[in-house]
């Protein structure tokens, strides 16, 4: 499943047409009650709501004026965006006209012809907002998926050409409509929507797909539970294809799961159309589920009888909060500690709620509500824990410690573990997760009042993050500690960048084991003193030896250039590719994946480090990676088992060729025009004359001579994040550990799997090659795939060029975020060398030379490729200026 | 004269300085009645002291002085004296049919003053729409907040005459600013673009909303961000911030904004926060102090003053951010962003993160 936790819900209740209740208020003038109706949707999770006045005795009009401005003065309703909903053009106007924020109108359409249709959407760009566009046109309402396609199509070209809108400002309604009406034109309403919707979504992937879900049961109308049914079905299965809001009513979608399995078929027969009798029987049997809703199942007093973890578990996953202090009281009685009711019952309870959710099978109202139980369930405990505490002297946590991933990078595995450490030695962990801005982390700071502030990055430019958390601290006055951590970061760069912005301690603390002892120390006002000067004394040694180790020689790049890697140009034939061009890869399963996974570094997530499999038996580590590979294993089955993840993937194979340290990639096999260029870095270090001053070019042709190169983008799916913060905010830190680490090995397994792919068939040089799984771990085939920003091509930002190339967001589901970390975190991107002698090798210290020259390729000021290369630097920037020394 | 691309070139070459605040300079040389009606109104039935946009007809040289104090001082952009030019407004003082006029005129004494004490620099002229002293978002009556003092469509009239005036008079800008209701701020916004659509040459926009206190919040409750997402339909010149706050409590809001909005930044704070006696004692020194520091931390494109700022501060500004580089603008953003009292963005092509 892809895009359930993005899948947004408008709140359907505030409208006259499909709520009665809501009518009544309306027409009866009882405001006060209908903004309740308002309130109550966004306390449900309603990320939208839809507001609706279009009744004949009403005027629509003024009663959409009144409401909204009701809702105004209401904030804890008017705080989400408003849709503002009528069939009459006016009425939509009168709503534009009273609300400040930035809201959605619903709806126009080519009904009346092009001239109104564009008018409108210039008139709603003029008060600012989003629309959603029926697929309606002069012809009538279309029905199948070529019309509701074509009608979506041609709307979102005046939109875009004649009215100024810019395609994600569009929201397309392909209409929903009733299905089992017991008329045969009819009963292929929902496949058609749903095929439409993948028709929409594949064609204009920047627009968004939306629909009134509770019109597709209105032929069972009194019947909730096949209603509920049909709508948790509906949705399951059309948010995959790209359905990515829709207007429901929270309180009628029900648990996939929960669904009896002769219902579901019969329900899923009737969306699918997949047999001519399929209304028939979904009739026949309607009759006996009536009563089930999850209404009923609400009041139905027979869950009461269960055993108390049962129940709290039904509460849990129901969302019902009538009796659950009761029930947590009474599994408190039963306890030896307050505590042992969370971790048991209450989390065992999340839990079976969190696979649903991850499994596609609850929604988030429904997850929203579970939540709301929980924490009814907490506060209840609380003052008993409190007691506890109080009894047995131990005075709360032994101190506040906040972490978070700084901006713009998206890799927390390392600092959750510090998380758990710390949290397992009792002291008060908040973490704010990953991408946080430095403005958010020193509010928070200050609101917790945390005694220790941790920062975590693992890409390069979260090193410029970290210092400018450090210079801000210093500016807002801060006296606390600042911890720096993740794998980009290191002693020195923290003793010459960031410690020199704030003056209360700055530590380096390289791996999570010694966090506890840090964090102990900087606590105790005895020692604290002590140490941070001891760390500073360290701090000023590395600075100032900083010129004899900083300033390397490096070779100045002409000669580097004189002394590159010889492909052999004369002898060598670069072979061409079975399939050129771009392939989006659709046929990898986890299950395939998994032969595929190397282990070591599973375990050096963990930090064990040891080899696979010699770590199994390892004296000391051998009882704890057995029992851990174990849980892994098992959690790996239930992966493959119930499709957590849905990897994705895209390869490219180009027609390409080097252009000094560029490789250019040629728009075709012409071979005239470029499509982009890679810019490639050269080994400066000092060498003997014998081993050649690499770089990534020479292993490309030089013009004249037809050669490829490829690239790739894979990950292991959006669900790798979600499912590890769910375990989290669950309490289930291992898990989460241990779902993302294993994500971050299937990304890499993809890779290894695809290389091999694209080895063996798409570029197919090496048809015939059959190597083992430990083979492949050690590399022993021809060609490499290196990534951006690792050794051998250390510059992120060429990420760029091969996300847009590989159309990466779009062919792969896979973004960069401003500092060009990959997201979803569980990805690996590279290139693709064929050459027989390409190899990997790390570029190692470059000269200001070759930064004024990279700078200049790439178009980049020489500063910022100083920040982007700034680990690789042989010099010290502002010390040296690159242009003056590239111009000698 | 200098145009859109002129202000855009320069815009991407250094941080332009906006000017001051023109309703601290009048309040200084003390006009009394008498002085606001000239010897045009000598017998307007009304009292009109106060009505500061008035003296653009009747004291121009009060005006161009005041323009040329801050030109003198280094200020690029120089704001027309139109803030409460505008039907709305002027009704207090039985002033209504003057408002276009009061807004050419301003327009004028503006050129007139850089062309007399700066015929050599490039200036552009800002006509200042202000925020009118009525709002569409909040009821008047505490018993009734579904009640509206104004209507969307009597602001979009008003502000549609003002900018008319401003636009006859040759302004190089319209700035919508002080925006404490954002609902105003779209009418103005929906005012403008029908003129567009009209057919008229609109110089660019430069909008500037005004966080009202500490909650950090307009009055109507937006945060910064969803101001940003309520404006940016106008794709302005600039998004910023004036009035309310000095430049220590304006920051981390501008930081805010300048992280949201894909367009340039402007900020003009007042000289501090008020003091017992409603005056403001910052410095030049500490105002400038505080804009040197955002120049350096790369947050604004546009500074200048707003309440209590003088020239004198204009020319610390001036200095304070003369040889640093402007904020560089981010590229266009690619998905739907909504907002409430707070902003909502929804995945899109250019979406960084988790959901």
């Amino acid at each position: 499943m892809t895009g359930i936790t993005r899948f947004i819900n408008i709140g359907e209740r505030t409208n006259v047409t499909g709520s009665a209740k809501f009518k009544k208020l309306i027409m009866g003038g009882d405001y006060a009650a209908a903004l309740d109706v308002a309130r109550d949707q966004v306390e449900n999770g309603a990320q939208i709501i839809d507001v609706n006045m279009d009744e004949g005795l009403l005027d629509s009009a003024e009663a959409m004026t009144t409401f909204l401005n009701l809702i105004a003065s209401e904030p804890d309703i008017s705080r989400v965006p408003i849709m503002i909903d009528s069939s009459k053009f006016e009425v939509i106007e009168a709503g534009l006209k009273c609300v400040q924020g930035r809201s959605v109108v619903n709806s126009i359409s080519l009904k009346e012809g092009e001239e109104p249709f564009l008018e409108q959407a210039r008139t709603i760009r003029r008060y600012g907002a989003a629309v959603v566009v029926m697929a309606f046109d002069e012809g009538g309402q279309a029905e199948t998926a070529q019309h509701k396609f074509d009608i979506c199509k041609r709307s979102y070209d005046l939109l875009t050409q004649k009215a100024g809108f810019d395609p994600w400002d569009i929201i397309f309604d392909p209409n929903i409509f009733a299905v089992a009406t017991g008329i045969e034109e009819h009963n292929d309403y929902a496949n058609a929507f749903f095929e439409a919707t993948r028709m929409i979504k594949e064609a204009m992937p920047d627009c968004h797909v939306s629909g009134g879900l509770s019109n597709v049961s209105f032929s069972f109308r009194g019947n909730n539970a096949v209603r509920e049914a049909m709508h948790s079905a509906f949705l399951y299965h059309a948010i995959p294809l790209g359905l990515d809001m829709a207007i429901v009513n929270a309180g009628q979608i029900t648990v996939y799961d929960d669904i009896p399995e002769e219902l579901r078929d019969h329900v899923e027969d009737v969306l699918f159309n997949r047999r001519s009798d399929a209304t028939d029987r979904l009739l026949a049997i309607a009759d006996k589920y009536k009563g089930s809703g999850e209404a009923t199942k609400k009041e139905d007093p027979k869950w009461r009888e269960q055993p108390v973890e049962k129940r709290l578990e039904h509460a849990l996953v129901h969302g019902i909060t009538d009796f659950v202090v009761a029930d947590t009281e009474e599994c408190r009685q039963k306890a030896d500690k307050p505590l042992d009711v969370i971790e048991g019952p209450l989390m065992d309870g999340m839990n079976v709620v969190g696979d649903l959710f991850g499994a596609g099978k609850m929604f988030l109202p429904q997850v929203v509500k579970s939540a709301r139980v929980m924490k009814t369930a907490v506060a209840h405990l609380l003052p008993y824990m409190e007691e506890e505490k109080r009894l047995s002297g131990d005075t709360s946590a032994k101190g506040k410690v906040l972490m978070a991933t700084v901006k713009g990078d998206v890799h927390d595995i390392g600092k959750n573990i510090v998380g758990v450490v710390l949290q397992c030695n009792n002291f008060d962990v908040v973490d704010m997760g990953v991408m946080v801005p430095t403005e958010d982390i020193l509010a928070k700071a200050r609101e917790e009042n945390a005694d220790i502030i941790g920062l975590s990055g693992l890409i390069t430019p979260s090193l410029d993050r970290m210092v400018e958390v450090a210079a801000e601290m210093k500016r807002q006055n801060f006296e606390v500690p600042l911890l720096i951590g993740g794998a980009t970061t290191s002693k020195k760069h923290t003793a010459l960048r960031i410690a020199t912005e704030y003056d209360h301690g700055v530590v380096h603390v390289d791996d999570a084991s010694k966090a506890v002892g840090v964090v102990s120390t900087l606590l105790s006002k005895t020692r604290a003193p002590e140490y941070l000067d001891g760390v500073r004394a360290d701090q000023d040694k590395l600075r100032d030896g900083r010129a004899a180790s900083d300033e390397r020689r490096t070779t100045p790049l002409a000669d580097a250039r004189a002394n590159a890697f010889d492909g052999g140009w004369d002898d060598y034939h670069p072979p061409s590719p079975q399939t050129p061009g771009l392939s989006v890869i659709d046929d990898m399963a986890i299950a395939d994946l998994v032969p595929f996974i190397d282990w070591s570094p599973f375990f050096w997530t963990w930090e064990m480090r040891a080899t696979f499999p010699g770590i199994l038996d390892h004296p000391q580590m051998g009882e704890t990676a057995r029992e851990l590979h174990g849980n892994a294993l098992a959690m790996l089955d239930r992966i493959v088992a119930e499709k957590w993840f849905t990897p994705r993937g895209v390869v490219a194979l180009w027609p390409a060729n080097s252009d000094g340290d560029d490789v250019v990639v040629w728009t075709d096999e012409d071979r005239n025009a470029e499509a982009a260029r890679f810019c490639m870095l050269r080994q400066q270090g000092t060498k003997s004359r014998d081993r050649a001053a690499m770089c990534l070019a020479d292993f490309v042709a030089p013009k004249g001579i037809p050669d490829w190169v490829g690239g790739f983008a894979v990950n292991a799916g959006p669900e790798v994040h979600e499912i590890a913060e769910r375990f989290k905010s669950d309490g289930n830190d291992y898990d989460s550990i241990l779902v993302q680490a294993l994500g971050d090995r299937l990304a890499e397994a993809y890779a290894e799997a695809l290389h091999a792919r694209v080895r063996r068939s798409l570029w197919g040089y090496a048809a015939d090659e059959g190597l083992r799984n430990d083979d492949l771990i050690a590399e022993k085939y021809r060609g490499i795939r290196p990534a951006p920003g690792y050794p051998a091509s250390p510059d992120h930002t060429e990420k760029r060029t091969l996300f847009s190339l590989l159309d990466a967001p779009r062919n792969a589901g896979l973004e960069l975020t401003e500092s060009c970390a990959m997201w979803p975190a569980s990805a690996v991107s590279g290139l693709y060398f064929a050459h027989p002698g390409a190899s990997y090798f790390g570029i190692g210290r470059i000269g200001a030379d070759q930064v004024a020259d990279y700078a200049a390729r790439k178009g980049m000021d020489i500063a910022e490729a100083e920040r982007w290369l700034a680990p690789n630097l042989g010099y010290t920037p502002g010390k040296t200026d690159p242009a003056a020394q590239a111009a000698e | 004269m200098t145009k859109a691309t002129d202000l855009e070139l320069e815009a991407a070459k250094r941080i332009l300085v906006l000017d001051g605040a023109m309703g601290t300079m009048i309040q200084t040389r003390k006009p009394d009645e008498a002085t606001y009606r000239g010897a045009r109104f000598a017998d307007h039935p009304q009292d009109v002291g106060g009505n500061n946009e008035l003296l653009s007809l009747t004291q121009p040289d009060m005006i161009r002085e005041i323009h040329a104090d801050f030109l003198n001082a280094g200020a690029d952009i120089l704001c027309t004296n139109t803030f409460g030019a505008n039907a709305i407004s002027q009704a207090d003082y039985g002033m209504v049919d003057l408002s276009f006029e009061m807004n050419v005129a301003s327009v004028k004494l503006a050129r007139e003053a850089a062309q007399q004490a700066a015929p050599d620099r490039k200036v552009w002229v800002a006509g200042a729409i202000g925020p009118t002293n009525q709002t569409a978002s909040i009821s008047p009556d505490v018993n009734n907040p579904g009640f509206r003092g104004v209507t969307f469509d009597q602001l979009a009239d008003a502000y549609g005459e003002a900018a008319r005036g401003l636009i006859e008079g040759g302004a190089d800008i319209i700035l919508i600013e002080t925006v404490f209701d954002t609902l105003n701020a779209k009418a103005a916004v929906y005012a403008v673009e029908a003129l567009r659509d009209a057919g008229v040459d609109v110089p660019p926009v430069m909008i500037s909303g005004t966080i009202t206190d500490r909650s950090g919040r307009t009055l109507t409750g937006q945060t910064p961000e969803a101001f940003w997402a309520s404006m940016s339909h106008a794709r302005p010149f600039s998004v910023g911030l004036n009035c309310a706050l000095g430049a220590a409590e304006m920051r981390q809001h501008i930081r805010t904004l300048s992280g949201v909005a894909d367009t340039r930044i402007s900020a003009y704070p007042n000289a501090g926060l008020p003091n017992d006696m409603g005056g403001y004692d910052e410095t030049p020194r500490e105002t400038s102090d505080h804009i040197g520091e955002w120049a350096d931390a790369s947050l604004v494109n546009i500074v200048g003053g707003c309440c209590g700022t003088t020239p004198d501060h204009i020319a610390a500004i001036a200095a304070a951010v003369k040889g640093k580089a402007p904020r560089k603008v981010p590229g266009k953003v690619r998905h739907m962003r909504l907002s409430g009292l707070e902003m909502f963005d929804l995945p899109g092509p250019d979406m960084e993160g988790a959901a």
